[in-house]
C-alpha cells in the first residue's frame, strides 16, 4: 500500500499511526509478500512494543505475513512495517515465497500435484 | 470486520496464535499462493474451507489511495475508508513447501488489492457463479491483462440453473485453452479437484510456455458496476 499514514483516515486511525510510527508498508523498503514465512530468531523482551513481541512470540515457527494479520486483527501493509522493523534488527528471518518465471517451472506444479492428491 | 475492532481482541499480549495442531513444522521454508477470485458470496471462501487444513483465517487492508481511479470510489474519495477481507486457507503440500489459498473479490473496486497478491501466485480461479455472470467478464480480460494462468469453475448452487459448460465458455468468451469445470465448493474433493485442474493446466503451460492468442474483444463486456457490498 502506498500513501501517507493520513490515509488511514477512520478505523482506529491513532492505533496504526503509532504502531507504525506513521510509516506505510510501502516506506520499509523491504519485499514482504503475504505468503512470505516469518520465524523468530530472538525472544520477546519487556521493553518492545506489544505488537512486536507478539510477533516474536506467534512466529517461534513459522508463519506467513498473512496469518500474522490474521491473528494479530492489523492489516497487512500495518504487519509489513512491523515484520521489516524486526528485520533489519535480526529478529526474526524471512524466508522468501517461490520465485518464478512467468510460470512456475514443473518440479514445483508436480510437487503442488503430488501435495493435492495426498489432501 | 469492525466487530473484531474492539481492544479486548486486538491486545497484542493476548493474541491467540494458530492452535499447537495448526503450527507448521520449522522444516517449512518455502511458501506458494493460488487466488480464488470470483464476486461475494460466490463460494471462495467455501471452498477454500473445504480443502484446507486450518479454519480459514482473515487478513483485511484498509483501502487507500491506490484504490482511486476504479469505478465506485465514491466511498474513498469522502475519507470513510473501507476495509476489505480476504479469508484464506492453507494446506501444507510437503514437509517444505506449503500452499496459500486466498480469496479475494472480483469486483473492479478491489483491484488494488490485487498488486502484492498476484505477485508470484502459481494462478488464480475463478470462481463462477451462473446467476451472476457480470462479475466474471472484467475478472477474466484482468486475469488475461496480468498474464495470470487461471481455470474457471462452476459453482453449482442447488437453486441456480444449470447449463452446458461449453454454453458457460461461450458466455463468458472464454478461449478455448482455458479449463472450464463445475464444482460443489462444499465438498473437499470437489474442491480439491479443481485446484487439481489449475495445476495440471499450470503443467501444460510450463511444458507449452507460449499461451495462444487472446480471443476476447471488449465489446463482450457488460456493465459490471452493481450495488454489491462486502
Amino acid at each position: 500500500m502506498t500513501g501517507p499514514a493520513a490515509d488511514w483516515a477512520e478505523g482506529s486511525p491513532e492505533r496504526l499511526y503509532v504502531i507504525t510510527k506513521g510509516r506505510s508498508g510501502a516506506s520499509g523498503g523491504t519485499s514482504l509478500d503475504l505468503v512470505t514465512l516469518i520465524v523468530s530468531r530472538a525472544e520477546p523482551s519487556p521493553e518492545m512494543p506489544p505488537e512486536q513481541a507478539a510477533i516474536l512470540r506467534l512466529c517461534r515457527y513459522p508463519l506467513s505475513v498473512a496469518e500474522l494479520s490474521a491473528y494479530l486483527a492489523l492489516p497487512f501493509s500495518v504487519v509489513t512495517v512491523l515484520v521489516g522493523d524486526l528485520l533489519a534488527e535480526e529478529r526474526v528471518q524471512a524466508r522468501a515465497p517461490v520465485t518464478m518465471a512467468r510460470f512456475p517451472d514443473v518440479e514445483l506444479i508436480e510437487a503442488v500435484i503430488n501435495g493435492l492428491q495426498r489432501l | 470486520m469492525d466487530s473484531n475492532g474492539s481492544d479486548t481482541a486486538t491486545r497484542p499480549d493476548t493474541v491467540a496464535g494458530p492452535r499447537s495442531e495448526d503450527v507448521l513444522p520449522d522444516t517449512a521454508t518455502a511458501a506458494v499462493k493460488i487466488v480464488i477470485v470470483g464476486g461475494f458470496g460466490v463460494g471462495k471462501t467455501t471452498l477454500v474451507g473445504a480443502v484446507s487444513e486450518i479454519r480459514p483465517l482473515t487478513t483485511e487492508e484498509t483501502m487507500t489511495q491506490a484504490g482511486v481511479g476504479v469505478d465506485d470510489t465514491a466511498g474513498v474519495e469522502r475519507k470513510t475508508s473501507t476495509t476489505v477481507a480476504m479469508d484464506f486457507g492453507r494446506i501444507s503440500i510437503n514437509d517444505e513447501l506449503v500452499l496459500y489459498l486466498f480469496g479475494t473479490p472480483g469486483q473492479q473496486r478491489f483491484w488494488f488489492l490485487w498488486n502484492g497478491l498476484f505477485d508470484g501466485a502459481l494462478g488464480a480461479v475463478v470462481l463462477v457463479d451462473t446467476r451472476r455472470l457480470e462479475v466474471s467478464f472484467d475478472v477474466i480480460e484482468r486475469l488475461e491483462d496480468r498474464g495470470v494462468a487461471f481455470v474457471v469453475a462452476v459453482n453449482t448452487f442447488p437453486n441456480a440453473p444449470r447449463y452446458p459448460l461449453e454454453e458457460i465458455r461461450a458466455a463468458l468468451d472464454l478461449p478455448a485453452h482455458v479449463p472450464i469445470v463445475a464444482c460443489d465448493a462444499r465438498l473437499r474433493e470437489s474442491s480439491r479437484d479443481v485446484l487439481m485442474t489449475l495445476m495440471r493446466h499450470l503443467h501444460a503451460l510450463a511444458a507449452a510456455p507460449e499461451p495462444p492468442a487472446r480471443g476476447r474483444t471488449a465489446s463482450a463486456i457488460p456493465d459490471a458496476n452493481r450495488p454489491e457490498r462486502p
